[in-house]
């Protein structure tokens, strides 16, 4: 209890000293004493809650407390209920949530409840029945005192003498270098984050970027259900996800989706005549456009097509590109135009790649150049 | 004694001997810390924070950090037979197939929302009201790295299910690691084990999530506690409470059952929003390939800033010698948010050299009391929004039926135009409040009823100011600054002085923090016009006598009605009491 400030010891701010509007640098030193207020702490003006004169006004207190830590154990039970009672698929519809699970309602609903209803309970307990009185207690300044602070030194002083620190220059040097070159092995040792498979020698990340799954003559199928397709199939404003024939098994042999996310290309057609560029001459199929599904900005594949304005749309950053236009871009983040795919049909009359992609693609890279 | 009584006491017996717990129990049982709803902010975070850590240990006892394909057969029957990853395998059992399963998910994710937005709203009523000034510097760091390490978890922990929207997520932080200049590329090869999507990212990440940044978190929690403990919690001006003091309450027993109710509170609302409300639907998205995207593509809302950043930056990027250098990408998802934190967590110590302001404050400022302060921290809030309407541009479009170049060429030039246009609003607004402030101070409040005096002369009636309101308001005096001096390019002996330039650059940042501020009046001339007031209000004082019922309540000073016998103060009730508490 010596803490708290009686009448007697609390502090009196010291009022009408004015010092504020002429505060020089010595005067910024100065820790701030005087609180505005005007009176101690203790004389501050306080006004009784109900439950504190009134007895039948604390014993209501005392039921809606009692009364909150009762349903809190209620919900616990019907917590229990609710999961092992209700079918975990059974799927019930209540306004404004829509169709939902409904042991997951329920067990939500009991959980939630119950926990709110203890903390609700401690909290009206504490505002309505401990005491609302505000007490004082003096803070002191985070600093050392000088004495304190000599000790320290002293006390490092002594110890740096008995280490020899500053004696042994050799050891102090070495010691030196040994800790400077310690996290070396920590930081080769990442190195193998990327670990090529073929013996560690592989081609660098910039050449992988480069390449692609596409090669002359490969053959272009559908996305999805992986058949080769005719010209005639894309109808004129059509728009087919492509992929190449070999996709499936350079999934299968490298066992993840890294040829997936490069080799994505889009199939768009359009009158002949309405193609206005491309990147190549006759890299279109009778107006049979190909381009990189994947974004030049951060490599979101792009789906969004609108054929009356051949315009691609990004849907993570907008970047807009042409696709009657070179695929360049026309708005947005991205920098580079969308790689094209120079196509024509084998001697079966399906579309396949003339050659590969003449730039890489995706987004753009240091050594891309 | 009852048995409860004896054991308790025995065991705090035991682990004294061992430990000295009673030495400190005794010290601070009785700690007394200041009341006001604004400091609930950073109790929500950290209750908040705690509940995500129990959600997150049930979830990993269910969910397998594996990109390993296989064929989904569990009982979301649009799915079934679809080749995906383990992980997302995983994450639709434990939404699906394991019963509270997709409560704790939905848990998890509402109080990872609530852990970041809580330490948002919490750093602003820090930096508002100048809590981070000395002595609390380091605390204001910790907590800027704190929401840092805050989006890191939460990024990584959208990343894990693997679902379309997430790894979308994940092959944008790809290409903005590719797009570093020099190291980039290698960046991502490292940290995907090749190229993207690879097979070890979800397992890394998940290493990250569970482990790291939780740990990181956690221990910087545990040092920002000490150092508020240690250092005593600021309060707001009011009356009897001055920067060498704290009033408030006791922690036993009233802060162990507020805060200690308010934990159940925090922890209850989440686990009724978590079975209510539905997010983030991993089904509906279905598994991630690269190749495919789902529209109108949206982050959790506080990576939007950045996002929004992406989207509006025009699209330079430059060829040297042959090496590509993507401005476009590098500044938005880099430079800038690099930035932004390194000047957040430097800013008390800029605000603290422009001002000359070496004291400890634990008496907190009214955010009008620093014209400049808050007229930043109302930019940087502007700046922020602007990225975040920037980061939904697509859904504000079709929403309004704007076209999305106009809405981000509106951002292009907004971003450098609206936010300092705040800065200046806010500020006036401060300096308006400041000067009514001086008035009220000199003047007293303005009651609005004319009196006429008995030679004829009309005056306005103005009444004194409550003790609270006069508290409060006066604290201006002591939050008032003059600007540093200009400084000397020769001393007196003519001496050409070194640390001109940087005396001059100080003096001008301080005239810009202090220059147009209101000069506050001085304690004599408050007393003084108080006074003045409370003799003009006394003129009035005949005229209501008669309306005065002296035995039910009478007006207390400072504005409060109390009822008379009944112990009026702090102190009275705490000796009514038998000062105890």
């Amino acid at each position: 209890m010596s803490d708290i400030t009686t009448r007697d010891n609390a502090e009196t701010p010291d009022h009408g000293h004015g010092a504020a509007s002429s505060a020089d640098a010595a005067d910024l030193a100065r820790p701030l004493y005087t609180g505005p207020g005007g009176l101690p702490a203790a004389d501050v003006p306080h006004r009784p809650r109900a439950s504190d004169v009134d007895p039948r006004a604390a014993r209501r207190v005392e039921r809606q407390v009692s009364a909150m830590f009762l349903l809190a154990v209620i919900m616990v039970i019907l917590f229990v209920a609710a999961y092992v009672g209700i079918d975990p698929y059974t799927l019930v519809y209540i306004p404004v949530l829509g169709e939902v699970g409904a042991q997951n309602v329920a067990l939500g609903f009991t959980f939630g409840l119950g926990v709110f209803a203890i903390g609700a309970g401690a909290i009206q307990w504490a505002k309505k029945l401990m005491p609302d009185v505000e007490v004082v207690q003096e803070r002191h300044s985070m600093q050392s005192d000088g004495e304190e602070t000599d000790a320290a030194v002293d006390q490092f002083e002594r110890g740096k003498e008995e280490s020899g620190f500053g004696q042994y220059r050799l050891i102090r040097r070495t010691l030196i270098a040994a800790l400077a070159l310690f996290p070396i092995p920590i930081v080769v040792l990442l190195r193998d984050l990327w670990s090529p498979k073929n013996g560690g020698f592989g081609p660098s990340p910039a050449t992988l970027l480069s390449e692609t799954a596409w090669t002359e003559g490969m053959p272009i199928v559908t996305d999805g259900t992986y058949v080769k397709i005719r010209p005639e199939d894309i109808p004129v404003g059509g728009l087919v996800s492509a992929l190449p024939e070999d996709i499936n098994e350079i999934q299968e042999e490298e066992h993840n989706l890294n040829e997936r996310g490069k080799s994505a290309i889009l199939l768009v057609r359009m009158e002949p005549d309405e193609i206005r560029s491309q990147q190549g001459e006759g890299w279109d199929f009778q107006g049979i456009v190909a381009y990189s599904k994947i974004c030049t900005h951060v490599g979101c594949p792009i789906a969004l097509y609108e054929h009356r304005t051949h315009h691609l749309l990004c849907p993570c950053h907008q970047s807009t590109f042409d696709l009657a236009d070179s695929g360049n871009v026309i708005f947005g983040p991205a920098a580079r135009r969308m790689p094209q795919l120079p196509i024509g049909v084998d001697e079966e009359g399906f579309l396949v790649a003339k050659s590969p992609f003449q730039e890489p693609v995706g987004p753009s890279f240091w050594e891309r150049g | 004694m009852s048995t409860v009584e004896q054991v308790g006491g025995s065991v705090a017996t035991y682990v004294d001997k061992r430990v000295g717990s009673n030495r400190f129990l005794a010290r601070n049982l009785k700690k007394v810390f200041p009341d006001h709803w604004s400091f609930m902010l950073g109790e929500i975070a950290l209750y908040s924070f705690i509940v995500v850590l129990l959600t997150g240990v049930f979830l990993t006892l269910f969910y397998k950090p594996s990109m390993v394909e296989v064929v989904y057969n569990g009982s979301y029957v649009p799915l079934k037979g679809v080749m995906m990853s383990e992980a997302y395998a995983s994450t639709l059992d434990i939404s699906f197939d394991v019963r509270g399963g997709l409560l704790i998910r939905q848990m998890h994710h509402w109080a990872a929302l609530l852990f970041i937005a809580a330490m948002s709203v919490h750093m602003m009523r820090v930096f508002f009201t100048g809590a981070f000034r000395k002595p609390r510097e380091f605390n204001w760091i910790i907590g800027v790295t704190l929401i840092a390490l805050g989006l890191a978890a939460g990024f990584s922990g959208y990343s894990l299910p693997d679902d379309l929207l997430s790894g979308t997520g994940l092959q944008i932080a790809r290409g903005i690691v590719q797009a570093i200049p020099i190291v980039g590329t290698w960046g991502a090869f490292l940290l995907f084990d090749g190229e993207f999507p690879g097979t070890e990212f979800i397992s890394r990440l998940y290493g990250i999530h569970i482990l790291l940044v939780p740990g990181l978190i956690l221990a910087l929690v545990t040092v920002h506690l000490m150092l508020v403990w240690v250092q005593k919690h600021t309060q707001f001006p009011g009356p009897g409470r001055t920067n060498n003091n704290v009033v408030g309450y006791p922690l036993m027993p009233i802060y162990m059952a507020k805060a200690g109710g308010f934990f159940f509170v925090v922890f209850g609302v989440i686990t009724l929003i978590g079975g209510l409300v539905t997010i983030n639907p991993i089904w509906i998205f279905g598994p991630y390939t690269p190749d495919q995207v789902s529209a109108g593509s949206q982050p959790d809302w506080y990576i939007g800033w950045l996002d929004g950043m992406l989207r509006i930056m025009p699209n330079w990027e430059t060829v040297l010698f042959g090496y590509t250098i993507s401005w476009n990408i590098f500044i938005p998802a880099v430079v800038i948010p690099g930035i932004v934190f390194t000047a957040a967590a430097l800013y008390p110590f800029l605000e603290a050299w422009a001002t000359g302001d070496k004291r400890d404050h634990n008496l907190l400022d009214r955010p009008r009391n620093a014209p400049v302060r808050t007229g930043i921290g109302v930019m940087a809030m502007t700046f922020y929004f602007l990225l975040f309407i920037g980061g939904g541009n697509d859904i504000i479009a079709i929403t309004f039926d704007l076209s999305i170049n106009s809405i981000t060429w509106f951002l292009r030039i907004a971003i450098f135009v609206v936010p300092p246009l705040a800065f200046l609003i806010t500020k006036r607004i401060c300096l308006g409040l400041q000067r009514k402030d001086r008035e009220k101070l000199l003047h007293g409040n303005e009651s609005g009823r004319i009196l006429r005096l008995p030679h004829g002369e009309f005056i306005e009636v103005h009444e004194p100011l409550t003790t609270k309101e006069r508290a409060v308001i006066e604290s201006a005096v002591e939050a008032y600054h003059p600007p540093l001096p200009a400084a000397e390019k020769t001393d007196a002996n003519g001496v050409r002085n070194k640390k001109y330039r940087r005396q001059n650059l100080r003096s001008k940042l301080s005239h810009w923090f202090y220059g147009d501020a209101i000069v506050p009046p001085t304690y004599d001339e408050i007393e003084a016009g108080q006074a003045h007031v409370a003799h003009d209000a006394a003129l009035e004082a005949p005229l209501h006598e008669h309306d005065v019922d002296s035995t039910v309540m009478v007006p207390f000073h400072g504005g409060i009605l109390h009822t008379e016998g009944e112990p009026a103060t702090n102190m009275e009730q705490l000796e009514d009491r038998g000062g105890h508490l």
